[in-house]
């Protein structure tokens, strides 16, 4: 049985991925840097204060969060991993998307050929509902599909 | 989003394609966040995070290539946050090898980079710019396009500039075209408080700690914070902002906080009072039990939680000249107290090159250094970020870098007895 959530696309674009949750915010250099430094092809989280993450593969994922959180390195880490093609396969926001994801995300999408389809907006109830491992599909008008 | 004609024209290619890039960047970011339009940077100097040429960041430094090339230069002069090496500060051989061969293989491309895009000095290295030895400091009012967070969070809070939480690569572009989208904290709505933040402690709340609570409690909102004047008083002295400095880079680390106003104390507060605050704005109190729990929250990663500690660094934020001074002071009493005349575990104390130089012309800095103390310009956080490094057994009392390494937080006293030849 698929439920249905609606979002705003903040880059619109299409994908299916399983997905992986974050119920705190997302550190997003805590989480790429080791990774990205030592060419992990995982792409395994480091923030070790994301006991959500801590260890699991994100490359590929639909990477579910409430938003970013903590050094504003933020931005150029997100804009890399894309044009590295070591990025999540989407990001899933169940808030506003923070300003420091939103411009990563803007970057990749003007400045690289990378695709990663930002919906932010899901509200809380996605993300109480969203469980690692369920099939998510994302539509270019915001909407996200999930099967168990 | 309405744009000039001249915002249009650009964005339609009447400079280039790389300048139509440039600001398509920056009005897809405004239009994210419902900006209404752009409007000019208006600060003498820009900021920008980025200080570091990390070889797995190469897209980063092709993209600046390509600016350059395109000649979509900074209208203003900028300052970057601090370098990632100093060879005063101690690493081992094999350490070098993986710092300057492999981490930051891209470091003297990127310095290159900077000079052509309008890098204000050689010594413009610092997360803490806005110091008046370094002279990148806002004044009210001033529009930025500046990142780094703890940056943005002190010229937002402290001098009452107006600055998004923007994100490296983006702030550069806002001081290419000169331009900054009007949304958030460039707004009165987006400046005003969402929480309330009664401090209730029985002694002055250390800062790193009360921020990373606050932080960890408000995330990206706008806290409002009653009871810290009581402990910092009602005047910005260099003791207060040094406090600020420290306590704004926890809010803006361990949570995402852009902007705080403490009563009584900080510009906007002092203005217009509670009249700041929205309508049923929740209230969090911070008392000492509160404090004690965030700090035992904190994870511990080292492998033996029981080792000696073998590098402690002090300054993340970039220390101000009066707590070089402070510290100073504190570490030669410390030792002269115990007969010792050394400290006992190497230390690292970083501050911004012109503070170091303003430093040593006092006589502080000769009493630091027969302390054995380092002193250096170098990001801690940068350094920590080598895999040998990160296996080592560092202490801090800095709560950002805790964030982001492996480094184990201590408050500055236990910071003091530490590196002192205390217990632990």
């Amino acid at each position: 049985m698929a439920k249905v959530f609606k979002g705003r696309p903040v880059v619109a674009g299409s994908c299916t991925a399983p997905a992986l949750v974050s119920h705190g915010g997302f550190n997003t250099l805590a989480s790429f840097q080791m990774a990205m430094m030592f060419g992990d092809k995982k792409v395994k989280c480091g923030d070790q204060n994301n006991a959500d993450l801590y260890k699991k593969p994100m490359k590929g994922t639909a990477l579910c969060l409430p938003q970013t959180i903590g050094s504003t390195t933020g931005g150029m880490v997100l804009y890399t991993a894309c044009a590295t093609n070591n990025q999540p396969a989407c990001m899933l926001f169940s808030k506003t998307i923070d300003s420091l994801a939103a411009s990563g995300a803007i970057l990749a999408e003007v400045w690289t050929d990378a695709s990663m389809p930002v919906v932010d907006e899901l509200g809380d109830e996605f993300l109480d509902y969203m469980k690692d491992g369920m099939t998510v599909t994302v539509s270019p008008d915001g909407t996200v599909t999930v099967e168990e | 989003m309405e744009l000039t004609r001249e915002q249009q024209d650009i964005l339609n290619g009447s400079q280039g394609e790389v300048m139509a890039k440039v600001m398509k960047s920056l009005v897809m970011y405004g239009e994210t966040f419902g900006a209404d339009k752009l409007v000019p940077v208006t600060s003498e100097y820009g900021h920008t995070v980025i200080s570091f040429g990390i070889g797995v960041m190469k897209p980063v430094y092709d993209l600046y290539d390509q600016l350059i090339s395109a000649g979509a230069l900074s209208k203003q002069k900028f300052s970057a946050d601090p370098l990632p090496l100093d060879k005063k500060v101690p690493s081992s051989l094999l350490q070098d090898i993986i710092f300057k061969g492999i981490m930051y293989s891209q470091q003297g491309r990127y310095e290159k980079q900077l000079e052509k895009l309008g890098i204000m000095s050689p010594d413009a290295y610092t997360c803490a710019c806005y110091l008046d030895e370094v002279g990148n400091k806002p004044k009210k009012g001033d529009i930025l396009s500046w990142a780094e967070s703890s940056a943005v969070v002190y010229a937002n809070s402290v001098l009452g500039a107006r600055c998004n939480r923007n994100s490296g690569m983006l702030e550069l572009m806002g001081s290419i075209v000169g331009y900054a989208p009007h949304f958030g904290l460039l707004t009165d709505d987006g400046r005003r408080a969402d929480w309330i933040v009664e401090v209730k402690t029985t002694k002055k709340p250390e800062a790193q700690l009360l921020g990373s609570a606050i932080g960890m409690k408000v995330m990206e909102q706008v806290p409002y914070i009653k009871g810290l004047d009581k402990w910092l008083g009602t005047e910005l002295t260099d003791e207060a902002c040094a406090y600020l400095k420290d306590f704004g880079a926890a809010t803006a680390s361990n949570g995402a906080v852009g902007l705080y106003h403490v009563e009584n104390l900080t510009p906007e507060a002092v203005e217009s009072g509670e009249s700041l605050i929205r309508e049923g704005a929740p209230v969090y109190v911070v008392d000492d039990a509160e404090l004690e729990r965030v700090k035992d929250s904190y994870p511990v990663v080292w492998k033996d939680l029981n080792a000696e500690p073998t590098l402690c660094f002090i300054g993340c934020p970039h220390l101000t000249l009066a707590q070089l001074k402070s510290w100073t002071g504190r570490v030669s009493a410390a030792l002269n107290a115990k007969g010792l005349k050394k400290v006992s575990v190497p230390t690292v104390m970083t501050a911004a090159p012109a503070t170091i130089k303003k430093f040593k012309e006092t006589p502080e800095y000769e009493q630091l250094m027969s302390t054995g103390v380092i002193l250096s310009y170098i990001c801690p956080l940068m350094y920590m970020n080598n895999p040998l490094s990160g296996k080592m057994p560092v202490i801090t009392c800095s709560n950002k870098l805790r964030t982001y390494t492996t480094a184990r937080y201590y408050t500055g006293d236990e910071i003091l007895g530490q590196i002192t030849g205390g217990a632990k």
